[in-house]
């Protein structure tokens, strides 16, 4: 068993794992945040997105232990309890998603999407940035529209706040 | 119209949990004391268990159980079923072999479940699985359909000689033939329509927990009907009876029809619960999901069309082989039958049409319904042999549709179905306007000059939803009948519990179903709750698939609601004493006639349950009505849609330029949430078109057993979809609805294959068309024009 300490959602969490345990396990097991979730082995799927120091990685192939001391973000902590993140409230509005499973990923991605190619962004950037991330349900066509609308909203957000 | 009524893109209720990952899918769910279940899995196709040693596994650290199927056996536990009964043309029952949930004798493909090891934890269970020493006689595998019935083939099932489940046929052959003997033009196709993988991106899970104190079993399972998994382990499983027995199907993410099935894992968790004396949790991984969730399509079919000298169509003659896999799966005997044959009239008048079916055994992973089930395949046979009849006969394919559609509604077609209500050429005179299809000469000319292909693709599909009535199904072999129920609760406030057997994972029931509700009772959605998936709270339920959810579920709603509004007007009689039948109700208030009295929604329902007002020998305290609704008839969803297409020759790489999809979905409740099932049905469609196959090899090992190897389509492979819709209201139920989920999977597929061989200029291309395949296909065109 390895000590490891890190923050997650911005809690500080310290935990004795073993050395193969899986971050996503660690995460849906030990903190039992189930946001995050798991929907291939390959790391194909993107249902387990996390964003680890900003960076947005599937938590399916990183080990718990290699991440020491980072500042780990979840579904579960993108937004104050009860309330929404503009990317949240972009997927309900535009009906980015049905059952769900995928989304909480997509999210993730969408919200690392804009950090990293910013506010406005065109469809076929928006296209070919979700290509780690597999939607069964929407064909994607509402999703594209929510990441727009939701880079947007974050623009809009962040020009309010200053 | 309310906000919050019929008709009314509301933003969906159930939202805010999956958003903020607070969704409960089975595997997110842990029971206390819960141990894990890893399935030991055959590594061969065809083979002769010998011998299972599972002596050194046993003493590994954390088990707590290893099984077989001898000991499933031993506790008098049933075989798996299939639920639909299929006779062959010369009359006798369909031949299917036993369906151990745990192997007996033999493994009959890559996946099969040989043992359980039970554990403390999942790496537990998984290391011990290692140690589980299986001796094996390998046998001989049959991989290929096509040959799957010959002589010398290796018997897969003693019961069923030259792995044939049935020969079954449908329609008048003799008049068929006499058609063709007169016809004028004849097309003739062969065609595979392609083995699928559903996907779902929630991979298959279950919990077994059994409570000694009660005697009775909870299941936790990722199902699409929960009642009828809880009716067959019940009654033909054996595993315990349906009033010791709970089935919760909880966020469920994603089916598609995979999850209709009563499947092995789940099955053995709820057995191994009690052996162990602990909850059981089984989550398969994406690997699993691919050796084992059931599979979809898989034809071989040979087509052809009898023309007269006008382009009518006289007949049409189809010849299929159907793979099932290596056992009969839930309703898999139904697909490639009933689901199948009755829809090859397509939206055209027939005269005469005769389909035959051998449905036969392969070592491959059991076949079963997967969105459309059926439907796709007898649309893609249709609209296929429609397009290149119009092709062989210099007509307009759009034109060549119209001359032959159906126009006069009830139409009874020589297989079954009588349709009941419908606009075929409204919906593609929509379609072609949106699609600017008078313009696409210039936009293909335009391609040309760059050096690309374009092409355009038409699809006018049928689809029959709702399947029904249950008497008329039964008469088809159906094992269950194909109502649904449900239960309208009011509370003494006015709030509202309705109860449904729809299942929803992924649909918005939550939302669609409250604004049936909010529409009928003028209360706003928040004081509605939809409850579902959970056989101690709904009373009996069919739950969800063929697109039956609005159809048949809603309306067994408003059934319930009638009563429920019928009981309230007396109560409000009474208290505003007035005549019975002197209450209006409008929008949430009741009137009282020739008086100035009135009540709030909220007040009758109090006065239901406080029962002051009015005599309880009379009128029985409460609000709370139920309803079973059976459909009169199934519903005919209709539609156009047109693809196009640009192809890089050099590349093989197909852009799709543009989609149109013109439904008649009749009545539409949500039309945000209809438009969001339409887009994800034409994604599965290209999918099945463009992107995804299932390979065995030829010892039935499966090669594209992951997300590395079997093409899933994302984000980047897709458009943006243009969905546009007209409406005949479905006469058959009260709310005029006739089903939306299956649709755009159904009509797809032949539209974007329509499309790629008009850019191609030739029919010889398979699905999927994938970049390679186009790219050979191009080749071989320029051969063709180069040897003319």
């Amino acid at each position: 068993m390895t000590r490891l300490a890190l923050t997650v959602n911005g809690k500080p969490q310290t935990a004795e794992v073993e050395p193969r345990l899986l971050l996503v396990e660690f995460l849906r097991e030990n903190l039992r945040l189930t946001g995050t979730h798991v929907g291939c082995d390959t790391s194909q799927c993107g249902a387990c997105l996390v964003h680890v120091n900003g960076r947005a990685i599937k938590s399916c192939t990183a080990l718990a232990v290699s991440c020491e001391g980072a500042n780990v973000t979840t579904i579960e902590g993108v937004a104050p309890e009860g309330q929404l993140h503009p990317m949240q409230e972009a997927f309900r509005e535009n009906h980015a998603l049905q059952c769900g499973f995928c989304t909480p990923g997509m999210i993730m991605a969408a919200i690392d999407i804009v950090a990293r190619k910013g506010n406005r962004l065109d469809e076929a950037v928006i296209r070919e940035e979700l290509e780690g991330n597999l939607c069964r349900c929407t064909g994607y066509h509402n999703i594209v529209k929510a990441v727009a609308a939701g880079a947007a909203a974050m623009a809009a957000r962040r020009i309010a706040a200053e | 119209m309310s906000a919050t009524g019929i008709g009314q893109s509301v933003r969906r209720v159930e939202d805010f949990r999956f958003l903020t990952g607070s969704g409960q899918y089975v595997a997110d769910i842990n029971r206390a004391a819960q141990c894990h279940a890893v399935f030991v899995r055959s590594p061969h196709a065809h083979a002769a268990i010998k011998k299972i040693d599972t002596d050194k596994a046993a003493k590994a650290p954390g088990v707590l159980g290893i099984f077989t199927g001898k000991q499933l056996a031993a506790d008098k536990i049933g075989p798996l079923i299939c639920g639909w009964m299929i006779h062959s043309k010369d009359g006798s029952p369909m031949k299917a072999g036993s369906h151990p949930a745990l192997a007996l004798d033999k493994v009959r493909y890559v996946g099969d479940h040989v043992a359980v090891v039970v554990a403390e934890t999942l790496n537990q269970a998984h290391d011990a699985a290692e140690l589980v020493h299986v001796d094996y006689d390998v046998l001989n595998a049959v991989v290929d359909v096509a040959t799957a019935q010959q002589p010398g083939k290796a018997q897969i099932h003693e019961q069923a000689p030259h792995n044939t489940v049935y020969e079954w046929h449908l329609g008048d052959k003799a008049a068929v033939d006499a058609a063709f003997a007169k016809a004028s033009h004849v097309t003739k196709l062969e065609i595979a329509n392609n083995r699928l993988i559903p996907n779902a991106i929630e991979p298959r899970a279950a919990i077994g927990e059994y409570d000694r104190g009660s005697g009775g079993y909870t299941l936790y399972t990722t199902s699409q009907n929960p009642h009828v998994a809880r009716l067959v382990l019940s009654a033909f499983n054996g595993i315990a009876p349906e009033n010791k027995l709970r089935v919760i199907a909880p966020d469920v993410g994603g089916a598609f029809g995979s999850k209709i099935f009563i499947y092995a894992e789940e099955l053995v968790c709820l057995w191994a619960t009690r052996k162990v004396g602990r909850p059981v949790k089984w989550v398969a991984d994406r690997s699993e999901a691919f050796l084992a969730d059931a599979h979809g399509r898989d034809h071989l079919t040979v087509a052809e069309a009898a023309m007269d000298e006008t382009g009518k169509i006289l007949a049409v003659r189809v010849k299929t082989k159907a793979n099932l896999g290596a056992y009969l799966s839930t309703f898999s005997s139904s697909v490639p039958t009933y689901l199948y044959a009755p829809l090859l009239s397509g939206q055209y008048d027939i005269a005469a049409i005769y389909c035959e079916v051998d449905a036969v055994y392969t070592n491959t992973a059991p076949v079963d319904a997967y969105r459309g089930a059926g439907r796709p395949e007898a649309t893609f046979v249709i609209e296929r042999l429609v397009e290149v009849a119009a092709r062989q006969l210099g007509r307009d394919p759009a034109e060549f549709r119209m001359h032959n559609f159906i126009s006069s509604f009830p139409h009874q077609t020589p297989v079954i179905m009588a349709y009941d209500v419908g606009d075929y050429a409204g919906c593609m005179k929509r379609a072609l306007e949106l699609a600017d299809y008078g313009d696409f000469p210039k936009r293909k000319a335009f391609s040309k000059k760059s050096g690309k292909l374009r092409g355009i693709g038409f699809s006018a599909y049928i689809e029959a939803c709702g399947i029904a009535p249950s008497k008329a199904v039964g008469s088809l072999g159906a094992g269950v009948g194909l109502w649904e129920s449900a239960e309208v609760r009011v509370n003494p406030v006015g709030t509202v519990e309705v109860l449904t057997g729809s299942h929803s994972h992924g649909q918005g029931h939550e939302t669609t179903f409250a604004q049936l509700v909010s529409q009928r009772l003028g209360i706003p959605l928040e004081q509605i709750s939809i409850v579902h998936g959970d056989t101690d709270k709904v009373q009996m339920g069919m739950g969800s698939y063929g697109s039956r959810s609005g159809a048949v579920g809603m309306t067994a709603v408003d059934k319930a609601l009638d009563k429920v509004v019928a009981k309230a007007k007396k109560v409000a009689a009474r208290c505003m004493e007035v005549a019975d039948d002197g209450v209006d109700f409008r929008e949430g208030v009741f009137f009282g006639a020739g008086t100035n009295k009135s009540m709030a929604w909220g007040e009758v329902a109090l006065a239901a349950y406080v029962a002051h007002k009015f005599d309880t020998a009379e009128i029985e305290p409460g609000l709370k009505e139920g309803a079973f609704y059976d459909p009169k008839n199934f519903t005919f969803p209709a539609g156009v849609h047109i693809a196009e297409v640009e192809i890089d020759p050099e590349t093989g790489v197909t852009r799709i330029d543009r989609w149109i999809a013109v439904d008649d979905f009749g009545t539409v409740i949500n039309p945000m949430i209809v438009e969001g099932q339409v887009h994800g049905g034409i994604a599965q469609g290209v999918g099945q078109a463009m992107l995804e196959r299932t390979v065995y090899d030829s010892e039935g090992q499966l090669i594209t057993g992951s997300y590395m190897d079997y093409c899933m389509p994302r984000a980047s492979d897709l458009p943006s979809f243009v969905v546009d819709m007209t409406s005949t209201p479905c006469p058959s139920n009260p709310l005029g609805i006739k089903g939306c989920g299956e649709a755009g999977a159904i009509a797809s597929p032949p539209a974007l294959i329509n499309a790629i061989t008009d850019a191609l200029g030739h029919e010889d291309i398979a699905m999927p068309a994938t970049p390679q395949a186009v790219w050979r296909a191009v080749k071989a065109s320029h051969h063709k024009h180069a040897a003319e």
